[in-house]
């Protein structure tokens, strides 16, 4: 069954940059695992702990959040504020053990697009080593 | 559509011919697009982008009294705006819809023996935007005025065409030049490929007529400080550098009667301090007070503070002119402008860092920008070709191409730089026929002289006696004596090992963005490449636009390219830059951040957290709460993502649409 298990993984993308990357990975024809969702918002900045913390409590095995490099937001920095957030996810992932590697920030930009392959199998080969998160259990 | 109805979705996915249909079954999508909550209608055809697709969209908006439309298709960043114009022409609000990317994001990327999973990432995709779409809610862009200037950064021969085009289209243009002349690198050539032009007699005329046209202003020996704002109205703050000379203008309104420069010379000529010309690539002296060459527009000195000593003689040799001022300091000014044209060019890749092609270790090895010099008849050895080491006129003369590009090393760039075949070519035909009896060889990879009339210009240079080598040069070596240079590779098309003598060597170096194009292209918001050209808004269909509205790129600075289509770049940008100023006001986005009153506290984090201070806080009904200023909002939500009570609304990104994309990700349950 281990083979079997597909894990679902939720990423939170900025347009300018990873969404982009992300299409030229797609123009490129770059295959990839298909096991991440994107959602589109419009950078980093805007995304909330909360989206994060209610993906892993709805079920999600993984986050990925991926924005600009830095110095390059389109906004200028949103995503240093985001990435500032990311780790206060992290620490607070570990305070209730959660292995941290589940949720991850990268940043890859809108010429990208092999990078943007390399994230989904490095972010998925992650997730797979960790298997299933443990907050499915109490879904149950 | 009132408020409290039931959601009402219509799903429409797109095949894209065999793009996505190849990948997935369509059928599989669309009837689960039908078992899902709000779904009034879920159809499919294969191309929703084109007429028929789109008289789908608004034939089943009336038929079944949508209230949101879903197309699972191609990126958003592609067709959004197209299916938005189709929402709203079947009667809809155009931010009632939502895409589902299902080509670039899936059917491109699981291609392979992934039918099943392709069907299941597309059904995920289709749930999670059929619950945004839900949740969407009637927007209405913001209209704003546009400023009636434009403002092209850079005085090449790209920018002074855009600036002409857009200042005979009738627009004021600030025409923005960091150095002390406009012309850039193209007056620094001899001739043009392939007529074989004067590259002064054809670009002199044309930094005429920027000089004097009317609505024309010419800044030069300025740099952009800052950016704000958006399009229709930036704000661009702009160092004026101290030139400590005074144009007859400037003079003018100190009350300097008839004073201020005239360009005749006599302060350089009393200089005591003497530094190399960039211009000339170092190989001719300069004063401290100096102009570049004696076509400059304007005909300005300056003065390099850097060298100069302040002894003052200039000063004397002015006189009654006072037009020089040593104790110049820059000066700041901001300038609105609707639009802008970034063409900031290229500068030669460091070929020395090509440690095995001996560039600044033989003295007789140059590169083509040397070459061109030194050829020019305005160069500094009037025109006559000479080796660095002795002066003397080479008869052998060897020329590297692709020195630097096309490198997969690390070291040299991994692309083509496009024009560096066809001016070797040409220096090879400039040798032949100016110094008799005179050999070219050309050490090539490939000659790519793919441009109109360049294939003809290649047959020409063969039939003069150039001689092609095909290899790469693995090592150049010095005779100590006759410094002489020893080309060693191996002539790939004999499949055997050579070494030619020649008495000069030109490396066609590979071209790089402009050194300052880094940190101006991120003050504009504009992305780079991965090569580190700037970005344009797409390849194909929005070559001359980025992802900022209203900055546009012409030249080099996106990528190389040679005059020909440099100017044609130049002028599409200058097109492109002139609609928004004509049409009077933009349209834009209404992703702005709102503030849900009751929710604020007033504690004004988000206030700091703003890069575009659109935010403040203010009295309402005896509360203190957040106040936004929607012309300076961006949306990009980086408030709404921190603010600790969820009092701050995003515009078609709100929480509860985000939330619901979240839920119905996992509502699809373990697969």
């Amino acid at each position: 069954m281990a083979d079997e298990w597909k894990p679902q993984i939720l990423a939170i993308i900025c347009n300018w940059c990873s969404y982009a990357g992300a299409d030229l990975a797609g123009g490129a024809r770059i295959q990839y695992p298909p096991t991440v969702r994107a959602i589109r918002v419009m950078c980093t900045g805007r995304v909330d702990m909360l989206f994060i913390l209610k993906a892993f409590v709805e079920g999600a095995d993984g986050v990925l959040v991926s924005g600009c490099h830095f110095g390059d937001c389109h906004y200028l920095e949103g995503n240093y504020k985001a990435a500032k957030r990311m780790f206060m996810i992290k620490n607070l992932l570990r305070n209730i053990g959660l292995d941290d590697r589940r949720f991850r920030m990268t940043f890859v930009s809108a010429s990208e697009g092999a990078k943007w392959g390399m994230v989904m199998e490095d972010v998925t080969n992650t997730i797979k080593e960790l298997g299933p998160s443990p907050i499915k259990e109490f879904k149950k | 559509m009132a408020e409290n109805t039931e959601p009402r979705i219509g799903v429409f996915v797109c095949h894209c011919g065999t793009n996505i249909a190849g990948s997935m079954s369509i059928d599989d999508v669309v009837n689960y697009a039908k078992t899902l909550p709000y779904v009034a209608v879920a159809d499919q055809y294969q191309y929703m982008c084109s007429t028929p697709g789109q008289k789908k969209i608004n034939d089943a908006i009336k038929e079944y009294n949508l209230t949101g439309v879903v197309v699972a298709a191609c990126s958003p960043r592609l067709h959004e705006p197209t299916f938005r114009t189709a929402t709203k022409e079947g009667g809809l609000n155009p931010f009632r819809f939502e895409m589902a990317n299902i080509r670039e994001q899936n059917s491109w990327v699981h291609m392979h023996g992934m039918w099943d999973e392709a069907t299941q990432k597309a059904k995920d995709q289709v749930r999670m935007a059929v619950a945004k779409a839900a949740k969407l809610e009637d927007l209405v862009p913001k209209s704003v005025p546009v400023e009636k200037t434009a403002m092209v950064v850079g005085g090449g021969v790209a920018g002074m065409q855009a600036a002409l085009d857009l200042a005979s289209a009738g627009i004021k243009t600030y025409l923005i030049e960091r150095t002390p002349t406009i012309g850039g690198r193209m007056s620094q050539l001899d001739k043009t490929f392939p007529t074989l032009d004067c590259s002064q007699c054809i670009l002199t005329p044309k930094m005429v007529d920027v000089g004097r046209h009317p609505n024309i202003e010419m800044m030069t020996y300025t740099e952009v400080e800052k950016v704000e704002g958006y399009i229709g109205n930036f704000d661009v703050t702009l160092r004026k550098k101290a030139r400590g000379v005074l144009t007859p203008v400037e003079a003018a309104a100190k009350g300097i009667v008839g004073g201020g420069c005239n360009g005749c010379g006599d302060c350089a000529a009393v200089c005591p301090v003497i530094k190399p010309n960039p211009f000339e690539m170092g190989m001719a002296p300069r004063k401290a007070i100096y102009i570049y060459h004696a076509q400059v527009m304007p005909l300005i000195y300056t003065v390099d503070f850097d060298s100069c000593v302040k002894c003052g003689l200039c000063v004397e040799a002015c006189g009654e002119k006072k037009a020089i001022d040593l104790e110049m300091q820059d000066e700041f000014i901001t300038v609105k402008v609707g639009t802008a044209v970034l063409a900031t060019g290229y500068e030669l890749f460091p070929v020395e860092n090509k440690r095995e092609w001996g560039y600044k270790q033989f003295d007789n090895v140059i590169n083509a920008l040397e070459f061109e010099r030194l050829i020019c008849a305005s160069g500094p050895t009037g025109g006559h070709l000479v080796r660095p080491s002795d002066g003397k006129t080479p008869m052998k003369v060897g020329f590297v191409l692709c020195a630097g590009s096309r490198d997969n090393t690390g070291i040299g760039k991994p692309y083509c730089s496009r024009f560096c075949c066809m001016y070797s070519l040409k220096h090879a035909h400039q040798i032949m026929e100016k110094i008799p009896g005179a050999v070219a060889y050309l050490f090539y990879m490939d000659i790519r002289s793919f441009g109109k009339m360049y294939e003809e210009f290649y047959y020409r240079i063969q039939h003069e006696g150039a001689k092609f080598i095909r290899g790469r040069v693995a090592n150049v070596l010095e005779d100590k004596e006759t410094k002489n240079l020893h080309v060693f590779t191996e002539d790939t098309l004999l499949g055997r090992p050579v070494d030619v003598e020649v008495d000069l060597l030109v490396l066609a170096a590979a071209v790089q963005p402009n050194e300052g194009a880094n940190e101006l292209r991120k003050k504009f918001g504009v992305s780079a490449s991965q090569d580190g050209w700037m970005l344009e808004a797409h390849p194909k269909l929005n070559p001359c636009g980025t992802t900022t509205a209203g900055v546009f790129l012409a030249g080099v600075c996106q990528g190389p390219k040679d005059i020909p289509d440099t100017v044609a770049q130049a002028e599409g940008a200058a097109s492109a830059a002139s609609i928004p100023i004509h049409m009077g006001e933009v349209e834009l986005e209404p992703y702005f951040a709102m503030c849900i009153d009751e929710l604020c506290a007033g504690c004004g984090m988000c206030v700091n957290l703003c890069p575009y201070s659109a935010l403040s806080l203010g009295e309402k009904n005896g509360r203190t709460v957040m106040v936004v200023t929607e012309a300076k909002c961006k949306g990009c939500g980086t408030c709404g993502g921190f603010c600790p009570g969820g009092a701050i609304k995003m515009q078609h990104f709100t929480t509860p649409q985000i939330a619901a994309q979240i839920d119905a990700f996992f509502a699809g349950g373990e697969q």
